[in-house]
C-alpha cells in the first residue's frame, strides 16, 4: 500500500497581506512523480519553498511521514531540492558539490567517495569529478545539481522547474532520464513547471494550480481528457471553449445545435461549457459532418497542420490535423459523442469527482 | 572599423597611464640609481639593505599595515555582513561611506582634537574617573586612526561580494543539511573571499606608505617607509634615496596584489 509521504491540511501563506496560498490541501503518496503545474505566481513554488522548510506556513498542518515539520528547520528535513539556478557552489568542484551535504553528515571518507562515485554514475557524470562548475555545460550542471540531492537519499526529491534554463532538445532528454531515475530509485519527485506538456509526460500525477488554489489534481489522462474549468482546459493543450446548455442528461446544446454526449448529472437547461479539443475534430465533407463551418486560416505547425475555421455564429474552431485544408472552404466537422466535455460554472473539484463518480456507475449499471 | 575606433577611444587612457603612472614610475627606478653626486651607482640599495634603520622601518611599515589590515578586517567583515541584512542596506552604506569624502587631513586635525590631552576622550575618562591619558602620539592613536580612516574601503568590496551572492546558494547548502555556521564557513566566507581579498589590498597597501598620519597622529614615534620617502624628498633633498625606497615598496605593493590577486586554481581534491 502506498502510504503519504507528504500531507498539507489548510496551509495558507502570506506576504504583506498578499495571501500566496489560500488554505491548501492535499496528499502526497510515496513513490509516484508527481507535478504541480501552474503559470507563475500560482503557489506552486511556494508549495515547495514550504516542504523544504525553506518559507514557514502562516497557518495549517505540513506534515511529513506523518509528522509535523512546521517547526522543523530545512537543514533536519529529509528531503532535498533540485535549484532552478541549480545553485552548485562555484567555489567548490563537481566531487565537492556533491560531496557536500555528506561531508556536512560526517560519513566516513571512504564512503563518500563511493557514494559520490554511485550517484554520478547514475546521472552519467562518471569522471567528472575534478571538474570545476564553471567547465560544465548547462545539461551537466543540471545532473551535477541532481547528483548533489541524491547524494543524501532523500525520501523526497523537490525539483523546482529544473529543465527551465535547457534547450528543446536536451530538456526533451532530461524528461525521460528524471523519469526513468524516479521510477529507478522508487523516490517521491515534486516536480514544478508551468510548461504543461512537460507536466503530461512525466507525472504520475498533477496538481493544477492558480491563485494559490489548486484547481484541479489527477493523472495526466483524467486531467486533459476531464478538465474541470475553463482556466484548465485552457491551460492544459488547446481547446474549443464554447457556451452551451445541458438540455438533458447526455444531450447538450451549443451553436444553436443539440448533440449527444456523455456527461450527465446536471439540472435541465443548465448554461454550461463545451470542450472540444483540436485533435479530436475531424474536418470531413459538409454533408457528413455535424457542424458546417468555412476555413479561415491555417498554419503549418511540422506535426500537423493548425487549422482555424468559423461557424455561422462566428465561434472560432481550431482543428489539428495532418491532412491540409483549403483555406475559404465549406467543409463540415466531425466529432464523436465521447469528445464532448461539459463543463459546470463554478463547480468544485469535490463536486466535480462526485458528479463524475455517481454518473459513471449509472453508465455502468 | 570597431578596432580603429576602439584605438581612437582609448588615446586618452594610454596617454593618461603613461603621463601619470608608466613615466612617475620610471623616473622613480631611473632616480634610484642616482647618487648624492649625481652619477649612476647602486649605492642607494646598498646603503637601504645594509642599514638596519631602514630594515627596521620596513618591517615597521609592514607590521603597522599589517595591523591596521587585521582590525579593519576583523571590523568590517561583521559590519559588512549586518550591513547586508538590514532593511535600507543602501542608505546604512552610505553613511559608512559618507566620511571618505572627507579630506584626510581634516580628519586627522579633528582626531588630535578627540584624543589631545583637553580633547573629548580624555574629558569622558576624568568623568569615569580614569584620569586624563595620553592618547595622542601612541601607537594605538596610530592605529585608531588608521583602521577609522581604511574601514569604507574594507566595507565596500566585501558588502559587494555579500550583496552579488546568489541567496539560492545559502538554500542549498541549508537543504543539504547544514546549520548556520557550517553555512557561513562552508560557503558564504569563501564565495565572499574576493571581496576580502580586494579590501585587503585597498587597505594593506596604502597603509604601508601612510606618512600624514604618522605625524600629525603617531607624532612621529611611528616612522614608517612613507615618513622616509617625505622625509628624503622634502627634507634631506636625497631624491635617490627616496626613490629606491619609493621601489622597494612599489615591490611590496606587487607581492602583494600577487598573493591577494584572483588566480586561476587548479585545486586538488580536498582530501
Amino acid at each position: 500500500m502506498a502510504q503519504n509521504i507528504i500531507t498539507f491540511h489548510n496551509v495558507r501563506k502570506e506576504y504583506d497581506d498578499q495571501v500566496v496560498l489560500k488554505d491548501v490541501s492535499f496528499e502526497i503518496e510515496q513513490g509516484k512523480f508527481y507535478t504541480l503545474l501552474g503559470p507563475s505566481g500560482c503557489g506552486k513554488t511556494t508549495i515547495l519553498r514550504l516542504i523544504a522548510g525553506f518559507i514557514e506556513a502562516n497557518q495549517g498542518d505540513i506534515r511529513l511521514e506523518g509528522k509535523k515539520v512546521n517547526d522543523i528547520p530545512a537543514n533536519k528535513r529529509k528531503v532535498n531540492t533540485v535549484f532552478q539556478d541549480y545553485a552548485l557552489f562555484p567555489h567548490l568542484n563537481v566531487f565537492d558539490n556533491v560531496a557536500f551535504g555528506l561531508r556536512i553528515k560526517k560519513l566516513p571518507k571512504k564512503q563518500i567517495e563511493q557514494k559520490v562515485k554511485d550517484v554520478l554514475r547514475m546521472v552519467q557524470l562518471s569522471g567528472f569529478e575534478e571538474r570545476e562548475i564553471s567547465e560544465m555545460s548547462g545539461g551537466q550542471r543540471q545532473r551535477v545539481a541532481i547528483a548533489r540531492a541524491l547524494a543524501n537519499e532523500p525520501e523526497v526529491l523537490l525539483l523546482d522547474e529544473p529543465l527551465s534554463a535547457l534547450d528543446l532538445k536536451l530538456r526533451k532528454d532530461m524528461q525521460y532520464e528524471l523519469r526513468e531515475l524516479q521510477q529507478r530509485l522508487g523516490i517521491t519527485f515534486i516536480f514544478v513547471t508551468h510548461d504543461q506538456e512537460e507536466a503530461l509526460a512525466m507525472s504520475d500525477e498533477i496538481f493544477i494550480l492558480n491563485k494559490g488554489e489548486i484547481v484541479q489534481s489527477g493523472t495526466p489522462v483524467d486531467i486533459y481528457d476531464e478538465p474541470i474549468n475553463r482556466f484548465v482546459a485552457d491551460f492544459i493543450g488547446e481547446s474549443n471553449i464554447v457556451k452551451g446548455k445541458m438540455v438533458d442528461d447526455y444531450l447538450v446544446e451549443f451553436v444553436g445545435k443539440k448533440f449527444e454526449c456523455v456527461d450527465g448529472g446536471m439540472g435541465k437547461n443548465e448554461s454550461v461549457e463545451v470542450v472540444l479539443r483540436p485533435e479530436d475534430i475531424q474536418i470531413t465533407s459538409p454533408e457528413k459532418g455535424k457542424m458546417h463551418v468555412t476555413v479561415d486560416t491555417q498554419l503549418f505547425r511540422g506535426v500537423h497542420y493548425e487549422i482555424v475555421c468559423l461557424d455561422e455564429e462566428g465561434n472560432e474552431w481550431v482543428v489539428h490535423s495532418t491532412r491540409k485544408a483549403t483555406e475559404g472552404a465549406h467543409v463540415g466537422l466531425f466529432f464523436e459523442p465521447e469528445d464532448i466535455h461539459v463543463m459546470r460554472f463554478g463547480e468544485s473539484e469535490e463536486e466535480f469527482d462526485a458528479r463524475l463518480e455517481s454518473y459513471e456507475e449509472e453508465q455502468e449499471g | 572599423m570597431m578596432t580603429k575606433a576602439r584605438r581612437v577611444y582609448s588615446i586618452p587612457y594610454v596617454l593618461w597611464l603613461l603621463l601619470f603612472v608608466i613615466a612617475p614610475v620610471l623616473l622613480i627606478v631611473y632616480q634610484s640609481f642616482i647618487g648624492m653626486d649625481g652619477s649612476y651607482t647602486l649605492d642607494n640599495y646598498k646603503t637601504y639593505f645594509a642599514s638596519s634603520t631602514y630594515l627596521r622601518m620596513t618591517f615597521n611599515s609592514v607590521l603597522y599595515a599589517f595591523l591596521i589590515t587585521l582590525i579593519v578586517l576583523v571590523i568590517s567583515y561583521p559590519a559588512a555582513y549586518i550591513l547586508n541584512k538590514t532593511k535600507h542596506k543602501q542608505l546604512w552604506l552610505m553613511l559608512i561611506i559618507l566620511p571618505t569624502w572627507v579630506n584626510l587631513l581634516l580628519k586627522a586635525y579633528a582626531f588630535i582634537g578627540i584624543f589631545s590631552m583637553h580633547g573629548s576622550v580624555n574629558h569622558f575618562l576624568e568623568f569615569i574617573g580614569i584620569g586624563p591619558k595620553q592618547l595622542l602620539f601612541t601607537d594605538f592613536s596610530f592605529i585608531f586612526v588608521a583602521a577609522y580612516i581604511e574601514i569604507p574601503f574594507m566595507i565596500m568590496p566585501i558588502f559587494n561580494a555579500l550583496e552579488e551572492m546568489n541567496p539560492s546558494f545559502i538554500s542549498a547548502s541549508v537543504d543539504l543539511g547544514a546549520n548556520a555556521w557550517q553555512t557561513f564557513w562552508q560557503v558564504i566566507f569563501p564565495l565572499s573571499l574576493n571581496g576580502v581579498k580586494s579590501g585587503v589590498q585597498a587597505v594593506f597597501i596604502p597603509s604601508l606608505s601612510l606618512f600624514m598620519l604618522t605625524r600629525l597622529i603617531g607624532g612621529n614615534r611611528v616612522i614608517t617607509l612613507g615618513t622616509a620617502i617625505e622625509e628624503h624628498f622634502m627634507v634631506t633633498q636625497n631624491w635617490g634615496m627616496g626613490s629606491t625606497i619609493g621601489v622597494v615598496l612599489i615591490i611590496a605593493m606587487l607581492a602583494i596584489m600577487l598573493v591577494t590577486g584572483e588566480k586561476k586554481k587548479k585545486r586538488r581534491r580536498a582530501n
